[in-house]
């Protein structure tokens, strides 16, 4: 998810910088990618988005997006919080796999993306559709009901 | 018994496995959260009804736990971005008076304290400081730490070439905040008093604001050191 995204952000123009613990996932920045990141314009920084000396080294003091999108939601809730409130980047996303969590965090004040939300609207619609159909009813657009169905 | 609580504690390692049974003997009510399939029935059969099953990062787990009837929740999984994340919901969207948790990695306290954790417990920091209390050459040890009284207490060998030594108590010039409480000379401790002379090698027993902590370790320090 990561790497897609810088990847379309720097074709976008964008300066990107990426932090990853695993030195092996430079690779897939430069899947599709005309020779290599570095020579795009990418930055990348190997360590772990806890250690203070790896956000720094990947420059996240002059950030203006901050994106924790590791595999750990747990992880991305709390380097969210850090980038927020440490290194005051301006617009901070956190990916939140659990809707509840990604829900109450997100009252709080964070912006979280939650895939497995996205998901779940997008196969309701689309059961709904067919449940319509089934019936021969005429379909119900944007029935999707956000306020009683987190977690 | 002191009041009867009721304490959830996340992680049934060594440390929750243990606090759990140390606490459920004291009388309290104890529910336990492992999500460890194999870890959870191991430590089912001796704990039965008291250790649950799941990831208690999912809000539901601990709902289903009875987190709103809490007073205290512990978190002390080997993950501190979960001990991180399950603190501040319990504190913050269940409104749990009392929160501990534990710092794997000493690396990350400053994390914990930025999402305003409190308490915390590290085991490398607590052998850290048995460390640095064993072998005082290493400079200045902290008995007691009440960071939120702004407060603390802390031993400190004099050196050979200390400026104090060979000073009366009653004509030091210590700096505000500070009061030297005890002496520690030839293993035996005593409460120094205005006509008590300061030896090179005295261990020094001092209270004072966290603040003015370098101040102190300069004015007891050796002479040669950087004026105040």
């Amino acid at each position: 998810m990561g790497s897609s995204l810088a990847r379309a952000m720097l074709g976008d123009g964008h300066e990107v910088s990426c932090l990853d613990e695993d030195p092996e996932s430079h690779a897939r920045l430069e899947i599709e990618l005309d020779g290599a990141w570095e020579d795009s314009g990418g930055h990348f920084t190997v360590g772990t988005a806890l250690e203070i000396e790896a956000l720094e080294a990947a420059g996240i003091d002059r950030a203006d997006v901050f994106v924790a999108s590791t595999d750990g939601d747990n992880t991305n809730i709390v380097i969210a919080q850090i980038a927020k409130n440490r290194f005051s980047v301006p617009t901070v996303i956190a990916r939140v796999l659990d809707p509840y969590r990604a829900a109450w965090y997100e009252r709080q004040g964070m912006h979280t993306i939650c895939p497995t939300r996205v998901a779940i609207d997008m196969l309701e619609s689309e059961v709904r559709l067919a449940a319509a159909r089934a019936k021969g009813e005429p379909p119900r657009v944007g029935a999707v009901d956000h306020e009683d169905d987190e977690g | 018994m002191a009041e009867r609580m009721y304490i959830m504690i996340v992680g049934a390692g060594k440390v929750g496995w243990n606090l759990a049974r140390e606490l459920l003997d004291k009388g309290h009510e104890v529910t336990l959260i492992e999500k460890d399939r194999d870890r959870y029935a191991t430590v089912e059969q001796e704990l039965e009804h008291s250790v649950q099953y799941g990831d208690a990062s999912e809000l539901w787990i601990l709902e289903r736990a009875g987190i709103s009837r809490a007073d205290m929740v512990i978190a002390v999984t080997g993950d501190d971005e979960d001990n991180m994340l399950i603190c501040q919901v319990a504190k913050e969207k269940y409104l749990v008076d009392r929160i501990i948790a534990r710092v794997n990695n000493p690396r990350n306290k400053p994390h914990f304290e930025l999402l305003e954790i409190r308490p915390l417990v590290s085991a490398t920091d607590l052998i850290l400081r048995l460390i640095e209390h064993e072998v005082p050459e290493y400079g200045l040890v902290h008995l007691l730490d009440l960071p939120e009284q702004r407060l603390e207490i802390i031993e400190m060998m004099l050196p050979e070439d200390s400026k104090a030594a060979g000073q009366r108590v009653g004509d030091l010039e210590m700096p505000d905040g500070t009061l030297l409480i005890s002496v520690l000379r030839e293993r035996t401790g005593f409460v120094p008093n205005a006509d008590t002379v300061l030896e090179p090698g005295d261990e020094i027993l001092a209270v004072l604001d966290p603040s003015v902590e370098e101040d102190l370790t300069r004015y007891f320090g050796p002479v040669d050191a950087a004026p105040a």
